[in-house]
């Protein structure tokens, strides 16, 4: 974004403050016995007025009551707010849609406030209405530049008396990847705003036993495969003695880089920051005769097979990192 | 002084925690717990307990436990390593150390928050540059991270090599999570599980769905070992160890034996069956019941074949035909095991081969004479025989 395209988008923004995100809401359900049952078990919440007829009897309500904190649940639209905004149903899908084309893809809930006027009892009808109240300058964070966003929620009862209130904030921002590629890097008072690193895969603890190996990869784009310089045996993962003849003294050659799959698997879960999933891990039987452990690329995960011919090929990750994976022989 | 282990010792108490998701006290309370309660089992007092064992992964000292339980001298103690594969090692260490007098009463324990502290399969990274931590680097920036992942790799060997499929090892899953709807300890009691719910459930790592894998847990259990002729005077049925050993095959790693010649195959295991059964003169025809090592599921259909139960490439037809339930060839896990009573670690498992042979397991079969139990599979692991007196 140039300065004037920036500008337009920043009025264009703005216009959004003080938007109703859509007509009042109310909620699907009336306050009522089985959901406060349920949310008490998700919650963890054991309190004999929200759970036991006989006991709550004795309250100064005489009955059953919801537990105020539940005040939300009664409006929430169910599965379909998390269907994203590629067709926004309403103001709040429409900023945030808006936002994310521009390259802020990222959203962080980070804080919320509710007042409880009273308890809500049994039968009552909880009606919504939600203001886009704020919506903050450009800010640098440690997720990456971007806008907070606060809507405000009033909750009614069918009467229309006040029950309470919730202020709601969200972060939208530009993971750095983003940033970068957007030209928009920079913060507003010019410093760089990429402060978060992406994360990346589990870097191989370096000892002396094998930080050689890695730095092959790494300076010379091989596959390196250490050899017992006694009695020439290949050795893979490397180890500092030769089990046949006992010799500490080892060099290595370049592996041809051909090799099959002896075995596999597809990793869904779980699913660590820096990796791409589904992960194809493959055990491969290099042309050379030893085996090691790699990852298949190029490669769909429903057409890996046991026994299908694989190639080296050395990656580099965003961070400039290389490791040896294969992808299937051309 | 015996020159074999063979009948030489004995558990003579067992003693267990609650097992929860969210146990909501330290781990040494837990370990301590258990601990006392082994002790208790035995009709022995802390004082008389002058050994214990646990494993690496335990984060309760010898010390502390002793400290905290009231044990006071102590003349044996000794940690087992590799997660999982520790389990009958720690019965090893007790049997060997009362059968030659180094202790006369041994506690072996494992107490974790699995589920609400520290859990399994979240990765192994660290700073300290030890030879494992080598080990796992040729592992870990590939994104082979989980115990899960390292298991599936061989598993999917295995079941293409013998035409195994997700039936089978949901046979596996369901027989035990239908022992542990008798369990009141069990994390699985009140879910029984059918095909539908097993098929339906997300894969985790091809071919593993999510009820191939045990389950995560706090709790903590203890046994108490002493020499076979004390057990005889002590306040329970003791259960005699016929055979124990540990087991480490060539070519062994922790997890991650990629480079033997059969992966399709547990040649530790085989080992270890080979020599229980020359120590016991036993065979696998003798086993009356068993609680195999059950992280996974396919891990049970390579044991059933190691330990002779039936021929190699031939499990899944023992599976299906209900041989681990209770009326079949081998009942297994009668507790529910680690998929569906809790992930102790296997120390949970050995319990359940002491309870086997007293004749009070929740699904206790008629005329138990021989229970196996192993510890963990693709680890440095161990299988010891319990026997009537």
């Amino acid at each position: 974004m140039n300065e004037n395209d920036k500008k337009a988008f920043e009025t264009q923004l703005r216009t959004f403050v003080g938007r109703p995100i859509g007509p009042p809401m109310t909620g699907r359900d009336p306050v009522n016995e089985p959901m406060i049952r349920q949310w008490c078990d998700a919650m963890g919440e054991t309190h004999p007025a929200y759970l036991d007829a006989k006991a709550a009897k004795g309250t100064i309500h005489g009955e059953i009551k919801a537990p105020p904190t539940m005040l939300q649940a009664w409006v929430m639209e169910g599965w379909e707010m998390h269907e994203g905004y590629d067709e926004p149903k309403n103001e709040q899908h429409r900023l945030h849609k808006f936002l994310a084309d521009h390259g802020y893809t990222g959203v962080l809930g980070t804080n919320t406030e509710e007042n409880y006027t009273r308890y809500l009892r049994l039968g009552e009808q909880v009606t919504a209405e939600t203001v886009i109240a704020e919506i903050s300058d450009e800010k640098a964070t440690g997720r990456g530049i971007g806008y907070f966003i606060t809507t405000r929620t009033s909750f009614v009862n069918e009467k229309g008396e006040d029950i309470g209130s919730m202020s709601f904030r969200v972060l939208r921002y530009k993971p750095p990847a983003e940033a970068a590629s957007a030209g928009g890097g920079a913060g507003k008072d010019g410093k760089s705003a990429a402060v978060a690193a992406k994360p990346t895969r589990i870097k191989p603890p370096m000892g002396q036993d094998n930080a050689w190996w890695w730095e092959k990869v790494a300076k010379e784009n091989v596959l390196p495969i250490q050899r017992c310089t006694g009695c020439g045996k290949l050795r893979h993962p490397p180890r500092p003695m030769c089990d046949a003849c006992g010799s500490q003294k080892w060099d290595s050659i370049a592996a041809s880089g051909r090799g099959t799959i002896h075995t596999f698997t597809v990793i869904h879960y779980p699913q660590f920051p820096g990796y791409d999933y589904p992960i194809v891990s493959i055990i491969v039987d290099l042309e050379e005769g030893e085996r090691m452990a790699s990852t298949l690329v190029e490669c769909k995960p429903e057409q890996v097979a046991i026994g299908m011919p694989v190639e080296l090929l050395i990656h580099t990750d965003e961070d400039g990192f290389k490791i040896p994976f294969f992808r299937p022989a051309k | 002084m015996p020159t074999t282990i063979h009948n030489e010792a004995a558990v003579a108490g067992i003693g267990q925690t609650a097992y929860s998701k969210k146990s909501g006290v330290s781990e040494l309370s837990l370990a301590t717990e258990a601990v006392r309660k082994a002790i208790d089992d035995a009709g022995l007092r802390p004082s008389d307990v002058d050994g214990l064992v646990t494993y690496t992964m335990d984060s309760s000292d010898e010390v502390e436990v002793a400290r905290t339980v009231g044990i006071g001298d102590m003349t044996f103690w000794s940690k087992v390593n590799y997660g999982g594969g520790a389990a009958v090692g720690l019965v090893a260490h007790a049997a060997m150390a009362v059968a030659t007098g180094m202790a006369k009463n041994v506690v072996v324990y494992r107490a974790l928050n699995g589920r609400s502290g520290q859990r399994m399969g979240q990765g192994v990274s660290g700073q300290i540059i030890s030879s494992d931590l080598i080990h796992w680097s040729w592992y870990m920036p590939f994104g082979l991270l989980t115990p899960a992942s390292w298991i599936a790799l061989q598993a999917k060997l295995y079941m293409e090599k013998y035409g195994a499929t997700s039936e089978h090892l949901a046979h596996i899953a369901i027989t035990q999570r239908m022992h542990a709807q008798n369990n009141p300890n069990a994390a699985m009691r009140g879910k029984p599980m059918t095909m539908d719910d097993y098929m339906n459930a997300r894969m985790i790592c091809e071919p593993l769905r999510l009820f191939d894998c045990c389950q995560e847990d706090d709790g903590g259990c203890a046994l108490l070992i002493t020499s076979a002729e004390r057990a005889k005077d002590m306040k329970q049925k003791p259960a005699v160890i016929r055979a124990v050993t540990q087991a480490s095959f060539e070519g062994q790693e922790q997890m991650t034996s990629f480079y033997r010649e059969d992966l399709a195959a547990l040649p530790e295991m085989e080992l270890a069956a080979k020599i229980i059964y020359e120590q016991s003169g036993l065979g696998a025809k003798d086993i009356d019941a068993a609680c195999l090592y059950d992280a996974f599921t396919p891990e049970i259909l390579m044991q059933l074949e190691a330990f002779g139960f039936c021929g190699k490439g031939e499990a899944k037809d023992f599976v299906t035909a209900d041989s681990l339930t209770l009326g079949g060839a081998l009942p297994n896990n009668t507790h529910g095991g680690l998929l569906s009573e809790a992930y102790l670690h296997g120390v949970n498992n050995l319990a359940e081969g002491v309870r086997l042979i007293r004749g009070t397991s929740c699904n206790q079969p008629e005329g138990v004479d021989h229970v196996l139990v192993t510890s963990g599979v693709g680890v440095p692991t161990g299988a010891v025989i319990f026997g009537q007196v």
